[in-house]
């Protein structure tokens, strides 16, 4: 062993790794709040048995948890292209990762509403409030709270997933590492420190799920 | 008035409720006994519509509960509801649980709705409990705070099934004084129970179902006292000893 380590050209670059690591946080929440905008819709839809619609929730799961995330990034960027649809590296990653997210998702949330009791839906409905309501008001609030974990690692598993954003040439974090090590040749300089900052980033995401989940979940379930 | 005319119900195969009719007038309270499985809660979730029924009728005040261009959720306003669980919604503190309903069903201000809730949440004896979780207090409270909850809509009509069955027995009594409290408001009930003791006490009638039919029904001292049924003696001997 000796490899020498020069750090001066990582630092020099330093900004340009933060952007990248910022386009990782902003690709991976954006596709959170899609896939569970998605992912609730779906899941009311398969658990009431709503057709056509529950046929397309079950092929969407069974698609997105059995097939590789390598695969549908492919798909969105290069699959699309071929049919003439060019989207670009951080569109065709965030529909990969919303994809995935939702198919996941649209599991975990249908075991939160199935874990709570069907009573609080009649009680709900006995005070005169509509489907809507009852949704809004009484059964998502709890079924987050109960789902609150699965989420946040569904959450850090979109971060370290974006990274495959490399193989479509996007920006983000894995992307502009590889973009600066070939500049210099610093690979594992360059990686250590992408290493370093994938660690911060889901580190981070976790605190703040932590300290929202204090301020959100006050009652007990 | 609530009138429930030949009305039967059917889950697949099995039919639940044979051709049940009964009315309750206006300021009367009705009392529904009998075994496990003879059909008393379906009939109050067919009265709520939260089930449907197959044939029969069940009116409201004029209003035909099941006919399919009824606003089943605005019929639900008059109808206040309590279940033997407890329903209390555990992420919401006692006073948001009975403002809810009146906020977001009613449309009333936020101060509207709180202060019709604090003045329920009093009336049942919560007065001192605004801001705590529900989780947190006894069956007996949590149930209390359900009738509380259901009030705060100012409902012409409650219903209640066996809501203190689930109960600690030293838990049933702060309960069944809370429905009295009721009665003596002049709220319009029809309680379904196993409390022989205040059903004779409290009702104006009393019917007994056995296997989705009314066996017997009329006043407590007909029906409790000098049942005419031997269904019914037999019924009564076994929940009284
Ligand atoms: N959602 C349902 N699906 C299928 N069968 C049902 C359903 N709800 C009730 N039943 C059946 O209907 C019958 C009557 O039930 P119901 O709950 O009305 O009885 P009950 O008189 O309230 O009894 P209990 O005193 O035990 O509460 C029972 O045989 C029950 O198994
Ligand atoms: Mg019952």
């Amino acid at each position: 062993m000796n490899y020498e380590f020069h750090w001066n050209t990582v630092f020099q670059h330093m900004p340009e790794m933060l952007m990248g690591a910022f386009v990782t946080l902003h690709v991976s929440v954006l596709s959170m709040l899609i896939g569970i905008v998605l992912a609730v819709l779906l899941a009311i839809v398969k658990m009431n048995n709503i057709k056509p619609f529950s046929y397309l929730a079950t092929t969407w799961v069974e698609i997105a948890r059995n097939t590789p995330a390598l695969f549908q990034i492919y798909m969105a960027y290069f699959g699309l292209g071929a049919l003439g649809i060019h989207l670009s590296p951080y569109i065709a990653v965030l529909s990969a990762l919303v994809f995935v997210n939702t198919g996941y998702l649209v599991e975990t949330f249908r075991g939160g509403f199935q874990s709570i009791p069907a009573t609080q839906y009649h009680a709900s409905k006995s005070l005169g409030m509509n489907s809507f309501q009852v949704y809004r008001y009484v059964i998502l609030p709890q079924m987050f709270r109960r789902i609150y974990h699965p989420m946040t690692n569904q959450f850090v598993w979109s971060i370290l997933m974006s990274s495959l954003g490399i193989l479509v040439g996007m920006n983000e974090l894995s992307g502009e590492t590889q973009r600066l090590q070939s500049l210099s040749f610093r690979t594992l300089e360059y990686f250590i420190v992408a290493a370093c900052l994938y660690y911060l980033i889901t580190k981070l995401v976790l605190f703040s799920a932590g300290l929202a989940s204090k301020k959100l979940f006050k009652g007990e379930i | 008035m609530i009138s429930i005319q030949n009305v039967r119900k059917s889950f697949g195969d099995l039919e639940v409720l044979k051709g049940i009719s009964l009315d309750v007038n206006k300021g009367e309270v009705l009392s529904i006994i009998g075994g496990s499985g003879s059909g008393k809660s379906t009939l109050l979730y067919c009265i709520n519509a939260i089930e449907t029924i197959q044939s029969g009728k069940i009116i409201v005040d004029d209003i035909d509960v099941h006919n399919p261009s009824t606003n089943q959720d605005k019929l639900r306003q008059k109808l206040g509801m309590v279940f033997q669980q407890w329903n209390s919604f555990p992420h919401l503190t006692v006073l948001e649980n009975a403002a809810l309903a009146p906020r977001i069903v009613k449309g009333l201000s936020k101060d509207e709705a709180l202060s019709i809730a604090e003045k329920e949440l009093i009336h049942v004896g919560l007065g001192d409990k605004f801001d705590m979780y529900p989780t947190k207090m006894s069956g007996g409270q949590q149930q209390r705070l359900a009738i509380a909850r259901a009030l705060a809509m100012k409902p012409d009509y409650m219903l209640f099934d066996e809501i203190t069955s689930a109960l600690d027995p030293e838990l049933v009594g702060e309960v069944l004084d809370t429905l009295r409290m009721l009665r003596e408001d002049g709220m319009t009930m029809i309680c379904v129970t196993h409390e022989i003791a205040f059903a004779r006490d409290v009702s104006d009638n009393v019917a007994f179902f056995n296997q989705g039919v009314i066996e017997e029904m009329g006043t407590p001292d007909q029906v409790i006292n000098n049942p005419q049924k031997e269904t019914t003696r037999k019924f009564l001997s076994k929940v009284l000893s």
